[in-house]
């Protein structure tokens, strides 16, 4: 009886699990690392963007995402939307080609391969026979044009990725139709370009490297007519109107031909080298498109003169007398232009560029053609990353505060709405306002909107400005000096050079009711900042605490404290500091915390920590944790002692360092980066040699860096007996000990007078001596103390002070509850002596439950060190839930991680993204959008019954595949029209308000 | 055992008190601290000052940690002779109605009124027929053990290391290797963790039940297959005060043979290479292995392992002492002679604090050795951090 009792009741929590918590990876937000290629439809007013290391992502109007991985580890190199379809099609680095598509399932679009492709050219061929270098997708929907490494052209019917041998253009025969002279003997080489004729779908003009240009007749098989370049090719473009081509080529030229004729040799209408005289880089790749009235917008990337810019990422825009070349901060992709009106036959509207490490759209129509800010895809590494910070459920006053603070720093911008319109976001509204606060190398720290699928920026806050730095104050990204030439303008904000690294933020701490923020730095800087909505003039006042407490025979090695300006400093609206605390030594700071209702600061370091009070700006405490014996702690960063961490990151950075001379002098360059790698590989190879080995020992006094202070926790409890409840700090450290004082404040009316006070109350050793991690107070019925303010702005049920409170301190191998006032343990929880992780991150959660609205449980998230996930439950510490989330060779990543208080959590997968997960089953954020079919034309109406599997020449298993993909697709289809149907009809609706709004 | 015993001054004096108790009698002498001379001298002493010449004895003590400990050679004699802090107690035992038993076990984990009771007070009309005297421990306190040998494979070797209180380092290292196992498919290479290096002087290398090359099977009955010499090193770390390692020696050679079946394939195998590679009997290991995953092994009792690393945490309280976490309300009452707590002290005085704190804590000891056992070795083992 008994044992079957026990099993429903496991079954019944087994339900409430479920109920309760649910993993995913829901979106990832920021800018894809080592973007590779660019693609765009006009028509489903999609972007996608490939990256090297086999993603494609698709970006419509905010919200609407999508996200599609190859299995080959391969580079995207090319992306191509099928003209008027949802299909695209990509070509990777290993040379085959992948069909997507994007299908509605249960009301919401879906990225999925459908199929996959590589040319197989005739037997005993060499390879560079097949090797695609151009893909042209014809606006018939029907066929897909490759053009090879080897000069020839093959067409392929889609989506089947049926070879269709008989209409391949080949090199021999477009050998013959030119004139002899030109031809010789000399190869065209490979195809680098193939474009359509807008005017005339069955002409494609094939360009090849060598400078030659072919216009082919697709349905009689013949070449039409040709041009004879004579510099080697870099791109084609065909206007509009179909009268005109434009090639660029490696010299830096462009030149323009007009084929109206009926001549087979097309006339040289103008050639010109934009940047010319001295010898320039080539333009890589050029448009032209025209205004209903007045001159066309010509824009071309590259050509600059070789010696003086070379090293300029730079894209020009001439129309009529203005010109512009806009230098951006990274390698340039690709780029292409928006165009208005329903056919995207309008006027341009906005350049889109795709450069290395961001997206920068500009706004064509308005004078002086700003800079559109972007919804997605914002560079989060802006200056790299050092810390981030999440606030769940923002005060809608405070949010107003923080936006149009961040309004009136994005003045600069373009009034115009995104242009990009693709999809519907039927994601429903957030349910909540949540802050994500990324600390950066170079001091600033900038607030996101991480409500929903998009992450925006909403503010901007630089701390440099308190302190004396190296920096030049005249330091403009947009100056323009009148009259240079080229005509430079720096576009997008990518800047990874920072001028300090001591300006670097460390940790972040923002009360959400009161606005107070404190942010504390590498150089043992503590600032504490106030929401002010005027701008303001004052001095920030600077307290040392010396938390060696006259510790002696010490030299600290590391970096010197950062100097303070004396004067008053302006400051614009929005966070002002106007209280520092400088840590001596000015080690960097490792744990902080803020108390609004108590104004308190808490701060610690790998020296100990301090207790400030921000109202009277004084130390309240000052405690040092150092062990005297310490010496790596002691002399700070610039130790003698070498670790092998640390001789790899200097010769990664010696590589990083000779890749960006490369990029500058652009000189044997290859030869430098093999030698940089064999340098890397010599290292790594030397490391292997020694054995890997770890040493089994007990933790002990005399580790190093056991007094690093950890973590620090205010609360209100029962600390010294259980009758009266008072403030109190606590702080853990590496070395596993926890620290408690009681605190004394005065009464409010005297708080501006009269002293706070601090009194060591207890002190805990852990027997087994691991970094203590968190520390948490749990109240009388078990649930974690409320934030300070919470219960004063009845957000939060206020804690039961009648029962016993709890402390859980957790270590980074087990969690351990102990009773106040008196402490001694009550339960634990261990995990390193049972799998071997250890806690790195955690977090306090609060799960509501997926069936009942009512029902929800408190818990802590944890990510380990093997970058695996838990729930543990509070207050009864039992492991709930784990699932494996980051590679555990992911150092980064899973430093990087950061928790919200409604279990979900952040964490970096790249230097500039940001990967969302959700642990809980009731909050979830995730894209959820519909991209429309397009009105099909008859055609293509035809084509989308596929006949049978024969066309796929891989493999049988791939074909046995595509024809399931196939069937489902058909079942799909067929099953769906109604459905489909009223979604469209919602959606149209839904766009045309969109549209309206713009 | 009462404090009237305690002479302050006699830790300074070259004198060591002795307390020698044979049966239900008493004898009180002194000795000189420097000059112990040698055992024999002593034996001769104590049959003289007992009366009881002709009698053959077994001369025990209570040392600090209140264990009995035997005096059998000059060694031991001179070792509790220069451990008695002030007094030298000494039980004295007729040979032939000796429980050998009693001697050098962890008595502090066991229900602590049997440990000298057993000894002592126990009629001897009950007493169990004394087991084959093979040899007396060597060592006075357990450092290693083999345990589970009834359930092991043969091949297999169960270890625990007590590292309770010792300055001993555990003194070895582990690395990744590759172990060939006996599939039905065939041999197997699969990944390992062996033990890499041993430090001389450390607890490992001073046991000699562990050797460079061991394959490491187990921590603490969790096996550590699948798991990455990180993991593994941090299980051993995060059980460090008490680790129970499982491994296959290998060296082979020196395996307990027990009679009867089991362990078919046993005998070919048993050889690793340089490499660290080691064959397993798929029938001894194998088997095992591959029905109970991440099992703990029957034998093995988790409160065993749990009761004495059990919350010794330390908590000071302010202006209050130094009190163990767990059941120590008890014995609290006999620490008068602690310093009392100041919280500002200076950290460099921190050594010194728990030399003090040991010191004090082994002289209490001394005097009630049966209720002081545990809070004494706490003492000892969180001592060298206590801010006194």
């Amino acid at each position: 009886m008994k044992r079957f009792r026990r099993h429903g009741q496991e079954s019944h929590r087994d339900r409430i699990k479920q109920e309760l918590y649910q993993f995913n990876k829901t979106v990832e937000h920021g800018f894809p690392h080592q973007p590779s290629a660019l693609g765009f439809s006009p028509s489903l007013q999609l972007l996608a963007i490939g990256t090297r290391s086999g993603a494609i992502k698709l970006y419509g109007a905010p919200g609407v995402e999508f996200m599609g991985l190859h299995d080959e580890n391969a580079a995207v190199t090319q992306i191509h939307f099928l003209p008027h379809l949802v299909e695209l099609v990509t070509l990777l680095d290993d040379n085959s080609l992948h069909m997507w598509t994007l299908k509605a399932h249960k009301g919401v679009s879906e990225l999925l391969e459908i199929g996959r492709f590589t040319l197989t050219g005739p037997p005993g061929a060499p390879p560079s026979v097949t090797r695609v270098t151009a893909v042209l997708a014809h606006s018939s929907g029907e066929l897909l044009l490759l053009g090879t490494e080897g000069g020839h052209v093959f067409v392929v019917e889609v989506p089947g990725f049926r070879e269709l041998e008989e209409r391949n253009i080949s090199l021999e025969i477009v050998t013959h139709s030119i004139p002899e002279e030109y031809g010789g003997r000399r190869s065209l080489e490979h195809v680098e370009s193939l474009q359509e004729n807008p005017a005339n779908p069955q002409q494609v003009l094939i360009g090849y490297g060598r400078g030659l240009m072919v216009i082919w007749d697709l349905d009689c098989q013949s070449a039409v007519k040709h041009i004879l370049a004579t510099q080697p090719l870099e791109s084609v473009w065909w206007t509009e109107d179909g009268l005109r081509v434009l090639s660029s080529h490696s010299d830096g030229s462009y030149c323009r031909w007009s084929v109206a004729g009926l001549d087979t040799q097309s006339e040289q209408e103008k050639s010109e080298v934009p940047y010319g005289h001295f010898p320039c880089k080539a333009i890589s790749k050029v448009i032209q498109l025209p205004t209903k009235q007045g001159p066309p917008f010509l824009l071309f990337s590259g050509g600059m003169p070789r010696a003086s810019y070379g090293d300029r990422h730079c894209i020009t825009v001439i129309h009529s007398k203005t010109h512009v070349a806009l230098d951006f901060t990274s390698r340039i992709i690709d780029f292409f232009v928006i165009r208005d009106g329903p056919d995207q036959a309008g006027e341009p509207s906005a350049l889109v560029v795709l450069v290395e490490e961001e997206l920068v759209v500009i706004d064509l129509q308005t004078e002086g053609w700003p800079v559109i800010q972007t919804p997605y895809l914002v560079p989060l590494h802006c200056s790299a990353i050092t810390c981030s910070h999440h606030v769940s459920a923002i005060p809608l006053k405070l949010w107003e505060r923080v936006l149009s603070a961040g309004a009136l720093q994005n003045t600069h911008y373009s009034k115009k709405p995104w242009p990009i319109t693709g999809g519907l976001n039927l994601s429903p509204d957030p349910p909540q306002r949540d802050l994500l606060l990324t600390g950066h190398e170079d001091g600033t720290v900038r607030f996101w909107d991480a409500s929903g699928v998009c992450l925006y920026p909403m503010y901007k806050l630089s701390t440099a400005g308190v302190f004396h730095t190296d920096a030049d104050p005249n330091d403009n990204m947009n100056q323009c000096t009148e009259g240079e030439w080229p005509p430079f303008r720096k576009v997008g904000c990518f800047d990874p050079y920072s001028d300090d690294p001591r300006l670097g933020i460390q940790k972040i701490h923002l009360c959400k009711y009161s606005g107070y923020l404190t942010v504390a730095g590498t150089a043992g800087q503590i600032l504490v900042l106030e929401l002010n909505d005027e701008s303001a003039e004052q001095a920030v006042e600077a307290t040392v605490a010396d938390l060696l407490q006259g510790q002696e025979g010490f030299r600290w090695k590391g970096h010197t404290r950062l100097e303070v300006r004396e004067e008053p400093v302006l400051f614009p609206p929005g966070f002002q500091p106007f209280a520092l605390v400088q840590c001596q030594p000015p080690a960097v700071v490792t744990a902080l915390t803020l108390h609004s209702e108590w104004k308190l600061v808490a701060f610690g370091t790998s020296h100990g920590f301090g207790l400030y009070d921000y109202q009277q700006k004084n130390n309240v405490l000052v405690r040092c944790t150092l062990n005297p014996s310490d010496q790596l702690a002691m002399e700070g960063p610039l130790s003698r002692v070498k670790s092998i961490k640390k001789s790899l990151r200097q010769s990664f950075r010696r590589i990083r360092r000779s890749r960006v001379s490369l990029r500058k002098h652009h000189v044997n360059n290859a030869a430098k980066l093999q030698d940089a790698n064999a340098r890397l590989e010599a290292e790594l190879a030397e490391m292997e040699l020694a054995p890997v080995q770890r040493k089994i020992e007990a933790r002990s006094s005399d580790d190093s860096f056991t007094g690093l202070v950890r973590t620090l926790y205010f609360a209100d409890t029962f600390l010294s007996d259980s009758s009266h409840n008072t403030p109190s700090l606590w702080a853990g450290t590496n070395g596993g000990s926890v620290f408690a004082y009681q605190l004394r404040l005065p009464s409010v009316e005297r708080r501006a007078e009269d002293l706070v006070t601090a009194h060591p109350a207890k002190e805990i050793q852990l027997m087994h001596r691991a970094p203590v991690v968190a520390i948490l107070v749990m109240d009388g019925h078990g649930s974690p103390l409320p934030e300070p303010l919470e219960v004063a702005h009845d957000l939060a049920r206020s804690p039961d002070m009648q029962g016993s409170h709890h402390l859980l301190v957790i270590s980074e191998e087990q969690f351990k509850v102990f009773t106040l006032p008196k402490v001694s343990a009550k339960m634990k929880l261990k995990l390193t002596a049972i799998d071997g992780s250890r806690v790195r991150r955690v977090g306090v959660a609060w799960f509501g439950s997926s069936c009942s609205e009512d029902y929800g449980e408190s818990g802590l998230t944890v990510l380990t060190n093997q970058g695996d996930l838990h729930v543990v439950s509070l207050p009864g510490v039992k492991m709930q839930v784990h699932h494996p989330c980051i590679r555990r060779e992911d150092v980064s990543g899973i430093a990087s991680c950061v928790f919200t208080k409604h279990g979900q959590g952040f964490y970096l997968i790249s230097p500039s993204e940001f990967e969302r997960f959700s642990l809980s089953a009731r909050c979830v954020v995730e894209p959820r959008s519909l991209v429309e079919v397009p009105h099909q034309t008859p055609t293509s109406l035809s084509r989308a019954q596929p006949d049978g599997a024969s066309e796929y020449r891989n493999s049988t298993r791939d074909s046995d595949e595509a024809a399931v993909l196939q069937e489902i697709q058909k079942s799909l289809e067929g099953g769906q029209p109604s459905f489909l149907e009223n979604n469209m009809k919602t959606a149209l609706t839904g766009g045309k308000a969109l549209s309206n709004g713009d | 055992m009462n404090k009237n015993h305690r002479v302050p001054s006699n830790r300074t004096l070259s004198a060591v008190e002795v307390k020698s108790k044979f049966g239900a009698e008493f004898r009180r002498f002194s000795l000189d601290r420097s000059k112990p001379g040698r055992f024999d001298e002593f034996y001769g002493l104590l049959q003289h000052v007992h009366r009881i010449p002709n009698v053959d004895l077994l001369v025990g003590y209570a040392d600090v940690h209140g264990d009995l400990l035997p005096i059998n050679n000059d060694d031991n004699y001179h070792k509790a002779i220069s451990v008695a802090s002030p007094l030298l107690r000494l039980f004295l035992q007729r040979k032939e109605e000796a429980d050998y038993s009693a001697f050098g076990t962890d008595s502090l984990t066991r229900p602590k009124k049997t440990v000298l009771a057993a000894v002592l007070l126990r009629p001897d009309a009950n007493r169990k027929k004394p087991p084959v005297i093979i040899s007396l421990p060597r060592d006075f306190r357990p450092v290693s053990s083999i345990i589970d040998v009834d359930i092991l494979p043969e091949t297999h070797r169960r270890v625990r290391l007590y590292k309770h209180g010792q300055e001993k380092p555990l003194g070895f290292y582990i690395r990744d290797g590759s172990s060939v196992r006996v599939t039905p498919q065939g041999l197997e290479k699969v990944p390992g963790i062996f033990i890499s290096r041993m430090v001389p002087g450390g607890l490992a290398e001073s046991t000699g039940l562990l050797a460079v090359n061991d394959e490491v099977l187990e921590v603490n009955g969790i096996e550590v297959q699948g798991k990455s010499l990180d993991q593994v090193t941090d299980m051993m770390i995060a059980n460090s005060h008490n680790l129970i390692v499982t491994v296959k020696p290998a060296n082979q050679r020196n395996n307990i043979v027990r009679s009867g079946g089991g362990g078919a394939a046993s005998g070919s195998s048993g050889r690793s290479s340089d490499s660290g590679a080691s064959f397993y009997g798929y029938s001894s290991s194998g088997t095992a292995v591959a029905t109970t995953p991440a099992h703990i092994i029957q034998n093995y009792h988790p409160e065993e392992v749990e009761s004495d690393e059990d919350d010794e945490d330390l908590v000071i309280e302010a202006g209050g002492e130094a009190v163990p976490i767990p059941r120590a309300a008890s014995a609290s009452c006999s620490m008068p002679a602690l310093p009392r707590y100041e919280p500002h002290l200076n950290l460099r005085t921190a050594a010194n604090g728990a030399l003090a704190a040991s010191n004090s804590a082994s002289s209490l000891s001394a005097l009630s050795p049966t209720g002081r056992g545990l809070e004494g070795r706490s003492q000892e083992e969180d001592g060298t951090v206590i801010t006194l």
